[in-house]
């Protein structure tokens, strides 16, 4: 299936990626591209057969919902920010969201 | 006494626990030698502090008669596993500057086992692509090359920092992660051995994700037994990583030599593919005699749906790095824009500046085959067709032990060669893909060398979790093929 320029500007605002005008209508020819091989696919009978999302056949383990010791855990604050653009008394800050 | 950078990792082990030479010593040859290495541009950051003075403490510690399994052996690490205190990048450019503030389970496990870390491998930008052309920090060269001939060779990707760099003997083994081919097809292109092992068998925590239910990290080595070395060294159980699975982790460097008369080794025919060089063919068909002669039974085998797994990973492993890729914002670490006047513009112009363009082409076919619509007639059918491809193995390996293919279509191949398309590029991942979608362990052996002298590797694939016999398998590889040039050191 081919797509449009007009599906990749959508596609690129859900991903939430800026792609200028210009180059819309190349990665519409690339995806394009790509997806007309995987079309492939629709060759396989896939009748009943339940989709896989993971090769490990265990069910999650879980653990105590207690706080943990080591990076997991909590209670710090200034490690979780650390890497942050922008913060201020341990909070992320963003432009304004509420007007 | 030898050179150090002569030493397997194994050799290494020995003399520094019979004190024949130290770790800092040891670490500043290496460091040495990936300062005169510039030109192949395979290390993003050195940790040269960092790493003598881990070399000293284990210095200490083998002074005194103790130490883990790798007491004071430098290694590389790809610069997609966490290190505390170091920038880690994935090699991209919208992890600018983050320095995580913990350790990757597969480091921890290493630095506890006594290595040292020389610093942080160049890779394709977060582990996609072939040849690692896509690294925000430059391609690597490989220090291989065609015999009379200058032109600049890939390494492979995405893990070409770590094929670059222990067949450039930088290090003496390095980490590497394998999503569809990423430790196998380099391993193949630089005359290393890569293994990835069996999904679970390595905790992922603290290696930055790209596809969660395909990525699994191991070792890129010189030979046979420092992969071992190296696997045991890496895995084990992690309550961090609930993928994780709570195993003991067996001794592979106790079953090299172990005879592998008797196994009974599948050749599935549709690895035979169009415009597979002739070398390849011969080769493959030498590895099947080699087993023969070992007193194995050849079996023909057929995995029909073979030719749609590279589709399948094209649609699950962007669909999954699109969800884990999403939490790069602009707000919670690495690169922000400057250009925004509110927080959507703010996103949209981070992640614009950020990514590369092959991450942004994974991206947003990643978001297509996930939107409403499509998700059904791409994603589902794709995890079916999945699901298929792992009952074709379970049917096989219930018939063989192992698996025996080419680990990748072609030797190293130019750099800018198959930039322009992208399904082109994919298509290295031929012969290791199925292994990540069905979850198997596989490994690159390197097993000869096509006319131009370039390496070539043949690839075993066990059961689930029976590393054990494919490390035995590639030992026997690895005696009878003799493939153990090295390439000449033209860079310093």
């Amino acid at each position: 299936m081919s797509i449009d320029k007009d599906t990749v500007r959508k596609v690129a605002h859900l991903a939430r990626i800026a792609e200028p005008e210009q180059r819309l209508e190349p990665l519409a020819q690339e995806l394009s591209g790509i997806l007309g091989w995987i079309e492939q696919l629709n060759e396989v009978d896939i009748e009943g057969v339940e989709a896989m999302a993971s090769t490990v056949d265990v069910s999650l383990p879980m653990r105590k919902d207690a706080l943990q010791d080591g990076p997991t855990g909590g209670n710090q604050p200034e490690n979780v920010v650390a890497n942050a653009p922008k913060t201020e008394d341990h909070f992320f800050v963003v432009p304004k969201v509420v007007e | 006494m030898t050179k150090v950078s002569d030493l397997t990792l194994a050799q290494l082990r020995d003399a520094l626990k019979a004190k024949d030479v130290t770790s800092v010593e040891a670490t500043d040859a290496y460091l040495a030698r990936i300062e005169a290495a510039k030109p192949l541009n395979t290390f993003i950051t050195v940790t040269a502090d960092k790493a003598r003075q881990m070399a000293k403490a284990s210095d200490e510690k083998l002074a005194k008669g103790e130490g883990g399994a790798i007491e004071g052996v430098p290694l590389g690490i790809k610069d997609l596993f966490c290190t505390e205190g170091v920038q880690t990048t994935a090699g991209s450019h919208i992890l600018g500057g983050f320095t995580p503030r913990y350790e990757s389970t597969v480091t921890s496990n290493l630095w506890r086992n006594g290595g040292v870390c020389l610093g942080k491998l160049n890779m394709d930008e977060f582990a996609m692509g072939s040849s690692n052309e896509t690294s925000f920090y430059g391609n690597v060269v490989n220090p291989w090359r065609r015999e009379g001939d200058d032109a600049p060779l890939t390494p492979g990707g995405s893990s070409g920092g770590s094929s670059a760099a222990v067949a450039a003997r930088l290090c003496a083994a390095a980490t590497a992660t394998d999503t569809g081919g990423s430790i196998r097809q380099p391993a193949s292109l630089t005359n290393t051995v890569g293994v990835k092992p069996t999904y679970g068998r390595v905790s992922r925590w603290g290696v930055v994700a790209f596809a969660s239910s395909l990525d699994q990290a191991g070792p890129m080595a010189q030979d046979v037994r420092d992969a071992a070395v190296m696997l045991k060294s890496m895995a084990g159980h992690d309550p961090k990583d609930s993928t994780s699975i709570d195993r003991p982790v067996p001794d592979y460097e106790a079953v090299l030599g172990q005879s592998i008369k008797g196994l009974k080794i599948g050749v599935p025919k549709e690895y035979r593919i169009d415009g597979m060089p002739e070398e390849i063919e011969k080769l493959w068909a030498q590895g099947i005699d080699w087993m023969k002669d070992a007193g194995c039974e050849i079996v023909d085998i057929s995995l029909p749906l073979t030719k749609y797994a590279l589709p399948v990973y094209y649609i699950v492993a962007p669909a999954e790095a699109s969800s884990n890729l999403a939490r790069y914002d602009g707000v919670k670490y690495g690169h922000r824009t400057k250009d925004f006047d509110d927080i959507l513009s703010l996103y949209e112009n981070t992640r614009a500046e950020g990514f590369g363009d092959e991450v942004k082409r994974r991206i947003l076919i990643g978001t297509y085959v996930l939107s409403a619509g499509y998700y059904d007639a791409y994603y589902l059918r794709a995890q079916k067709v999945r699901k298929r491809i792992f009952d074709e193995f379970t049917e096989a390996f219930s018939k063989v032990d192992l698996i025996l293919t080419p680990s990748a279509p072609s030797a190293a191949f130019g750099l800018g060669e198959k930039t322009a398309d992208p399904v082109q590029m994919y298509l290295n991942d031929v012969f290791t893909v199925t292994g990540n979608l069905a979850g198997l362990p596989g490994a690159s052996v390197p097993a000869g060398y096509d006319a131009n002298g370039l390496p070539l590797g043949l690839q075993l694939l066990a059961r689930p979790f029976d590393e054990e016999t494919m490390f035995k398998g590639m030992y026997a590889i690895e005696q009878v093929a003799g493939a153990n040039r090295r390439p000449a050191a033209w860079w310093a």
